[in-house]
């Protein structure tokens, strides 16, 4: 897997890509991810075209304080790519990958309802596994672990 | 209760109230459903090895309007409870709960945001089952002091 064409197109926005036990990881700035994900996807090289997996992770009380994680993976080439999006904690807010691959809209409601990380043109932002009248995101560090006591 | 002879014919004569208690006690019609492992143990309960047929306990019913049992058989969510309660209040009375298990009867080992803290938060409670899950032999306890908690409620007696 080569990701030279990728960092000479997207620049700056990109950090080094970082592999840890034949893992890739790349950095990116949250306003490239819709672009950047179309290229991984449509690139004939890369041909990511399964997002396996899409998460959210609080780093909380370190700054920037969320991170999106994209876990993708390529049926046509058998290989794997796992692409981050840092957020600060006062505007923790990415565009959606929905319209690069459907199968986001869930996996984005789920990162919305325990992180309350928003995504931008999501058609559907809703909870998915809590209830709709629950306060709160509890997978954030801060959320106290046996609830507020409401229901 | 007493025996009595009318001529050739032998009466038996006792309190209606016992009758009745004796009847709803010996047939015990169980609402069917189960929300985690303990439900798994109630199933077993029901089959051939514990067969609770012995016990006139069996007859699961899946419609809430036919059961008069209601064994909460495992871990309720926060968002499950609404369902639960509905199902209890569609019951018919005289209708009786049972917590099995240590998630119905506290939260058990999940004191978390996402799980009810024991049913009796919201449901009147007549026989607690300890068990993480409720062993089937623990279960048929439970379910024949609720018989004699039936049948002492007959009587007169206190709950």
């Amino acid at each position: 897997m080569n990701l030279d064409a990728t960092r000479a197109r997207f620049g700056a926005a990109l950090g080094e890509p970082a592999t840890f036990r034949g893992e890739t990881s790349l950095t990116v700035d949250r306003g490239s991810i819709v672009a950047l994900c179309e290229f991984l996807r449509d690139d004939d090289t890369l041909a990511f075209d399964f997002l396996a997996d899409l998460c959210g992770v609080d780093r909380h009380p370190a700054a920037p304080r969320f991170e999106v994680v994209y876990h993708l993976y390529s049926v046509r080439h058998g290989h794997r790519l796992r692409v981050k999006a840092a957020l600060g904690e006062e505007d923790p807010v990415v565009d959606s990958v929905t319209g690069v691959w459907e199968t986001a809209d869930w996996h984005e409601r789920e990162c919305f309802d325990l992180f309350g990380i928003r995504f931008r043109n999501h058609p559907d932002l809703r909870r998915i596994l809590l209830p709709d009248d629950f306060e709160g995101h509890p997978l954030r560090k801060d959320f106290p672990l046996e609830g507020t006591g409401k229901p | 209760m007493g025996v009595e002879r009318f001529g050739a014919t032998t009466v038996l004569t006792a309190n209606l109230d016992r009758v009745v208690g004796w009847a709803r006690k010996n047939s015990l019609w169980p609402l069917t459903f189960g929300l985690a492992c303990c439900a798994i143990e109630m199933i077993s309960t029901a089959a051939a090895r514990y067969d609770m047929a012995r016990f006139g306990m069996e007859v699961f019913r899946p419609s809430p309007r036919q059961a008069d049992v209601m064994i909460v058989a495992g871990t309720v969510t926060c968002k499950m409870a609404p369902a639960v309660q509905r199902l209890y209040d569609q019951m018919a009375e005289p209708k009786w709960v049972v917590a099995m298990g240590a998630c119905a009867c506290s939260g058990g080992l999940f004191p978390t945001y996402a799980v009810v803290q024991g049913v009796d938060t919201f449901l009147p409670v007549d026989i607690y089952i300890p068990g993480c899950p409720v062993k089937p032999e623990a279960l048929l306890d439970g379910l024949i002091r609720l018989q004699e908690k039936i049948a002492r409620e007959a009587a007169g007696g206190a709950r």
